[in-house]
């Protein structure tokens, strides 16, 4: 019997076939398996429970999910068992998980390393709470256990775009359904003339999530009005950007969401094929994808004739081959017709002549993931949150030194210190807070005193930075900030396609400079010289790359130029990051002559005498760091 | 028709030409390396950066690439234009400091010094010799590879491409003169592509001309036409020989157009 789907109905019933997927009449075990799950150990967990459960023929269900965000203290188990609420442990392990295991079979809860609680499930694309029928008995127990929604990591986030991510098996359509999924779909198909649906895209206020922030519903509208009858929709998921997954978690943990919001694009446009370019250095996400196509094609929410409507439209999986330039629109496109990943000047836009010299409409992982909700909630709704020209919200992936590293969706207009503070949790070690890199590689390193600008498109930019992508790195006072910008200058010069000679030629000098003024061999005109390389480069590259690449340079400078001088000046790295530039010597009042710092040191280039001061042979000492980290006197010194 | 100002003045030109053609148009010079009219326009030295005044907004971009829009300003040589485009030639200087267009066009901008540490390369990168084995011999024989600083052009798995006619159109639109062939007798060599290809005697004259590669490249591309077939045994200049009297085919007209 055919799976498809083609009434309201129908869609109902696979809704309610959802909803006992996901609450079953048993126990129902669910592991943070996004990639960032499994680095922490979670396959671990996973097969520590598997093999009990086997075993002992428990009957419990147990279901690998995606990311909830919190990735600091993951793996995360997440328990839901009919008549209690929610509890999500966290920093699990094969040992926790059984003892977790034992304690559910003996229907009593395990109190070890829970994170929280939730007692009702949020229905977004419903606009609706489904509260958990929780035992009385009960309410004694749990009352000490946070409220997820409660804890700082969560109390101000606004889940939209990542709504279902930790929430449903992300290889199983029906999980997806039963949260309101192809409902939005569904309405579009049944209810919208392709100019409306544009309009409601339009009134949401929805700007491009990858990086550029351009109006999506009047890219939408370009593209409809583009002469042609072929046109191609993309989805750009080759995300790149150093310390930026949010993309990766939605695709491996939420990949339907894309496709839906996919399908309605091209019904708006009036696409009938599409691609997701995805970078294969995610393989967990090619793998999601390529299931999430594979179920949607069965029950006829892709392919011919989609949902009955008469509407066919197809997806493709492209993997790119590791190129960060092939984010560029352009440049993606080449490679996705199989030619050399690099940009073209783009006077004539790729909503006009972009794939195969067809109209294109290319959108961003999280910008699509974003759509079905605007679609069920209305405009109206959407641009309620956020600000003025930044409608919705916006997820950042909190890394760096900070405590809770993590993804974190907040509406915009939120402030950089609620975020990195709040949600955050601040900076470990009780260091000092120093910059926040925001917009990756081509972003820029914004200081303290703008901790309380609201974040969005336009206050980023103000300041230097840029939106980019979300990713935020936040530096403590031990970062050096020339060093900040040479390491992201050396990135962009491997990254560079190389074609125009600003970018190619100006990355090399820029990063040619920071590297004298790092090693102590800066001269006074340098900090110009930068400048006046960081306009040009900035203003005649061929494409955005170039184009905001000399960025870092640029905010480090402008707020950071006392860095730059005691380098120049002084020859000293006030950070004492870079090497070249810094002196380790011993306290001869605090060495107790213990000796293990020279055992330790892999130059031999200390000596002293056992119960004696020891000193450092500056000529043999390559400023490892080894020894100021094993002295416990607090007997090295860094100058 | 689109109608643009130009360094103040007025033109008119048809839809679709880009600034650089429009301003070749009124006799305003804009220097290039990696344009030539025979191949689609790269946008990739950004030699030929101009300001372009489009709604207000002021930007600069590539000529090359910017294609004529109605009532844009473009000034090619306005202050900004003039201090991007100096530190771009600075920059290619020390990338090829002994390149004589590269030094030629330091000169014209007045540049004395350069303040960036010296390389001793001789290609640019600007690709003219991939895009005319492509669009105009259609060998396709060479093409980019690696990325950033390692970008070069190279055949492909770097070694010697049979499909490689050895035309010599790429050393003919190479700026730099950085592809070099050499002609010995029977051989020609193209070093950059490692290319070594026989040559082939005139059937007239006896003097070696072509490569065999491009003879029978040239011929199979008109194998219909079959009179054509031994003509193309014989060196140009035999060629104009025998034509000379019956189409009055001048030297001049069969010369590769050179700007």
């Amino acid at each position: 019997m055919s799976k498809k789907i083609k009434s309201l109905k129908e869609l109902e019933e696979l809704r309610k076939e959802g909803l006992k997927s996901l609450y079953p009449d048993k126990p129902r075990i669910m592991i943070g398996m996004a990639t960032c799950g499994l680095a922490s150990g979670a396959n671990e967990v996973f097969e520590a429970l598997n093999t009990k459960v086997r075993e002992n023929r428990i009957d419990i269900k147990i279901v690998p999910t995606g990311c909830l965000g919190y990735c600091q203290i993951e793996p995360l188990v997440d328990v839901f068992k009919p008549g209690w609420p929610r509890i999500i442990y966290q920093k699990m392990n094969g040992e926790k998980v059984i003892k977790l295991l034992e304690s559910l079979t003996r229907e009593s809860i395990w109190k070890d390393s829970i994170l929280a609680r939730l007692d009702r499930d949020e229905l977004l694309i419903f606009g609706k709470t489904k509260k958990y029928d929780i035992q009385g008995e009960l309410s004694g127990v749990i009352d000490d256990i946070p409220l997820l929604q409660e804890i700082p990591f969560y109390c101000k986030q606004f889940r939209i775009a990542s709504r279902n991510c930790g929430f449903i098996d992300p290889t199983n359509v029906i999980e997806y359904v039963a949260r309101g999924g192809y409902y939005s779909l569904f309405k579009v198909l049944s209810q919208y003339e392709p100019d409306q649906v544009i309009e409601e895209i339009i009134k949401s206020g929805l700007r491009g999530r990858g990086g550029g922030g351009f109006p999506t519903g009047k890219k939408w509208l370009y593209c409809r009005q583009a002469k042609g009858n072929v046109k191609y929709v993309i989805c750009n998921a080759d995300e790149g950007d150093p310390g930026a997954y949010m993309d990766r978690s939605i695709l491996e943990g939420d990949p339907h969401s894309i496709l839906e919001g996919m399908i309605i694009g091209a019904y708006a446009i009036g696409a009938r094929e599409g691609y997701i370019y995805v970078r294969n250095e995610y393989p967990l996400a090619v793998k999601h994808i390529s299931i999430a196509i594979k179920q949607a094609e069965e029950y006829g929410l892709l392919g011919e004739d989609i949902l009955g409507s008469g509407f066919s439209f197809s997806i493709r999986v492209n993997r790119g081959g590791g190129a960060f330039v092939c984010g560029e629109s352009t440049a993606l496109m080449a490679s996705l017709e199989g030619r050399v990943g690099e940009p073209r000047a783009k006077h004539i836009h790729t909503v006009e002549s972009g794939l195969w010299e067809k109209p294109t409409n290319l959108n961003n992982v999280e910008t699509w993931a974003n759509v079905p909700v605007i679609i069920a909630r209305g405009a109206d709704w959407y641009s309620k949150i956020g600000t003025e020209g930044s409608k919705g919200t916006k997820i950042f992936s909190l890394v760096g030194k900070i405590n809770n590293t993590g993804l974190a969706e907040v509406p915009m207009g939120i402030t950089l210190r609620e975020i990195i503070f709040d949600i955050g949790g601040g900076i470990p070690g009780g260091k000092k807070f120093k910059a926040v890199q925001t917009g990756g590689p081509s972003g820029g390193c914004i200081p303290e005193n703008f901790l309380d600008l609201p974040v969005d498109f336009d206050a980023l930019t103000k300041v230097g930075s840029m939106m980019g992508s979300g990713g935020m790195i936040v530096m403590d006072e031990d970062t050096c900030m020339v060093d900040v910008a040479k390491y992201f200058l050396t990135f962009l010069k491997d990254e560079s396609c190389g074609k125009c000679t600003s970018c190619r030629e100006g990355i090399k000098q820029m990063l040619e400079i920071l590297n004298r003024i790092t090693q102590g061999e800066g001269k006074e005109e340098d900090i110009e010289l930068l400048e006046e390389l960081s306009e040009v480069v900035k203003s005649t590259s061929l494409c955005a790359l170039g184009g905001t690449a000399p960025n870092p340079v640029l905010t480090t400078i402008r707020y950071f130029r006392d860095e730059y001088e005691a380098h120049i000046k002084d020859k000293k790295c006030p950070a004492r990051v870079c090497r070249d530039l810094i002196t380790y010597t011993i306290d001869q009042e605090k060495c107790t002559g213990c000796t293990r710092c020279a055992r330790e040191c892999p130059q031999e280039a200390i000596v002293g005498e056992r119960r004696k001061p020891h000193r450092i042979l500056q000529e043999k000492c390559v400023k490892c760091g080894i020894c100021y980290e094993t002295c416990k006197f607090d007997a090295i010194k860094v100058e | 028709m689109v109608k643009l100002v130009i360094d103040g003045k007025e033109v008119e030109v048809e839809e679709g030409l880009s600034v650089l053609e429009a301003a070749k148009r009124i006799g305003v010079k804009i220097p290039t390396l990696c344009y030539h009219p025979a191949v689609s326009a790269y946008g990739a030295c950004r030699v030929c950066t101009v300001e372009v005044i489009r709604k207000g907004w002021s930007r600069l971009t590539a000529a090359c690439t910017y294609p004529v829009q109605d009532g844009i300003e473009v000034k090619t040589n306005s202050e900004k234009v003039i201090k991007a485009r100096r530190l771009i030639i600075e920059m290619l200087l020390a990338r090829c400091p002994n390149v004589k267009a590269i030094q030629e066009l330091a000169r014209e901008m007045g540049l004395d010094k350069v303040r960036f540490p010296q390389e001793d390369k001789e290609c640019i990168l600007c690709g003219l010799c991939v895009r005319v084995c492509s669009e105009v011999i259609g060998a396709n024989a060479i093409g980019f590879a690696s990325r950033g600083l390692e970008r070069k052009v190279t055949t492909p798995f770097e070694i010697e491409p049979d499909t490689c006619i050895g035309c010599g159109a790429c050393a003919v639109v190479c700026p730099t003169g950085a592809i070099k062939i050499e002609d010995i007798e029977d051989k020609r060599k193209i070093d950059m592509w490692s290319r070594k290809l026989e040559r082939v005697r005139c059937e007239r004259c006896g003097r070696y001309f072509f490569t065999k590669a491009m003879v029978d490249y040239v011929k199979a591309r008109n194998e219909k036409i079959e009179k054509l077939q031994e003509f193309l045994n014989l060196c140009p200049d035999c060629r104009r020989e025998i034509l000379k009297d019956k189409l009055r085919v001048t030297k001049e007209t069969t010369t590769l157009h050179r700007t």
